[in-house]
């Protein structure tokens, strides 16, 4: 499915469970294609629902490391990294099982901005299932505006974000349910409805998300200790907070 | 100028039904676009011809909702939209918009399940909440939305959904 307006090319892919949304110029269909390439190769890869995937072999011991795509283990590297600034609260076993997944959709969306970036475009984003790259501007030298979906309306925003190369990651239930765990506790996540976290790329931003998200009331001053991140939390009571940084996003 | 100028999201019943619609700007092309998951198709009647205006004043909130298309009987100016076929587990829902220089002015419905007790519920409650997410979203000018994860099933009826077809 493509569309869009004059000069600018939209796309939705369906890929790794949810539908990716592309806004990119018109001339760069190439580059959106090796993206959309990429995207479903990663899926292939990293997918903890294929039987036969990379990461699915190497959780059951059917596989070593060494004999998996080598971005396994660049995932893996930096999955240990983000648990340990997390402390803990970030994991490669939401479920019991191996899943890296909580870091693998935002670094694939990310790098698939990062390709059509390098086709030449300084203007373009791209939203992994409500997880969001956004290179350059708008255009016109207007920022991108993001809205962040309330998890206690359904269909409404709660607020919106503006912003230039900066990425937007939302963790929460509105989709489907409680499925992040607290690793701690082995229970469901269940102070926020939502967490949003803003930052430069959406690898890590993705990332701390899911970790603020299973953090919970903690997340405030954590993510406050991380440079160049902010966030903006709905409590599952319907209370909302954000970090002091976080005003410089609003519109 | 790339931004929503219309979009509608609704919760019908429990569900989350949205309608998307793809705005006829005449210097768009007017080409139909389908959604994503052949649920329904976007078209229009034509171009207005009128500049669009800035979508941040209100529209105007319609009090009721005729059945069925008004595209044959409009004044000069205004143009029809017809939205994406909404499948809730009463039955598809369409609706359409009535537009005068990219605004709201007027919400028909094409169809609306009509068997059931609950499809009373259904047209007294639903369709206003419809009409004021509509709107909020159409002042909202976004770009795009960043919620928890949709599914791939669920991305149909997500905001994303409609900026993907309407921008």
């Amino acid at each position: 499915m493509t569309g869009g307006q004059a000069g600018r090319l939209r796309h939705a892919e369906h890929v790794m469970g949810t539908v990716v949304s592309f806004d990119v110029p018109d001339w760069a269909g190439e580059a959106l294609g090796q993206a959309v390439r990429w995207l479903h190769q990663v899926d292939r890869t990293f997918s903890p629902y294929l039987a036969d995937s990379d990461v699915s072999r190497f959780g059951a011991g059917e596989l070593s490391l060494a004999h998996c795509a080598p971005e396994l283990t660049e995932v893996l590297e930096a999955c240990a990294a983000v648990s340990a600034l997390s402390g803990g609260y970030f994991t490669t076993r939401p479920g019991g099982r191996f899943d890296p997944s909580g870091y693998v959709k935002g670094w694939a969306i990310e790098r698939a901005a990062a390709m059509i970036t390098a086709a030449g475009s300084a203007e373009h984003s791209v939203n992994g299932g409500g997880d969001v790259q956004c290179v350059g501007d708008r255009g016109s030298g207007q920022p991108w505006r993001i809205g962040i979906a309330d998890p206690l309306r359904p269909g409404a925003l709660a607020l919106v974000v503006a912003g230039r190369d900066f990425a937007v990651a939302t963790s929460g239930v509105a989709e489907r349910g409680p499925h992040i765990v607290n690793p701690h506790t082995g229970e469901p996540a269940t102070d926020l409805a939502s967490v949003t976290v803003v930052g430069p790329g959406l690898t890590l931003t993705d990332a701390y998300a899911t970790a603020a998200f299973a953090m919970g009331s903690g997340a405030r001053d954590w993510v406050e200790s991380l440079d160049g991140y902010e966030a903006f939390a709905i409590t599952s009571r319907g209370a909302d907070w954000q970090t002091s940084g976080f005003r410089a996003y609003l519109t | 100028m790339r931004r929503v100028i219309l979009t509608i999201v609704g919760t019908i019943a429990g569900l989350v039904a949205l309608l998307s619609f793809k705005s006829h700007l005449p210097t768009a092309p007017s080409a139909a676009v389908s959604t994503a998951g052949g649920t329904g198709s976007t078209s229009g009647t034509g171009s207005t011809g009128g500049t669009p205006a800035a979508s941040s004043s209100p529209a105007t909130v319609p009090g009721e909702f005729p059945m069925g298309s008004l595209a044959g009987q409009l004044p000069a100016g205004e143009t029809a939209v017809n939205g994406h076929v909404a499948t809730t587990v009463y039955g598809p829902v369409q609706i359409q918009l009535i537009m005068r220089n990219s605004k709201i002015v007027k919400v028909a419905v094409l169809q609306q399940p009509m068997n059931t007790v609950n499809d009373i519920q259904i047209g007294d409650f639903a369709f206003p909440k419809l009409i004021g997410e509509t709107l909020t979203a159409q002042t909202a000018k976004i770009d795009a939305v960043s919620g928890a994860s949709y599914t791939s099933a669920g991305y149909i009826k997500s905001l994303q959904s409609a900026l993907d077809n309407g921008a």
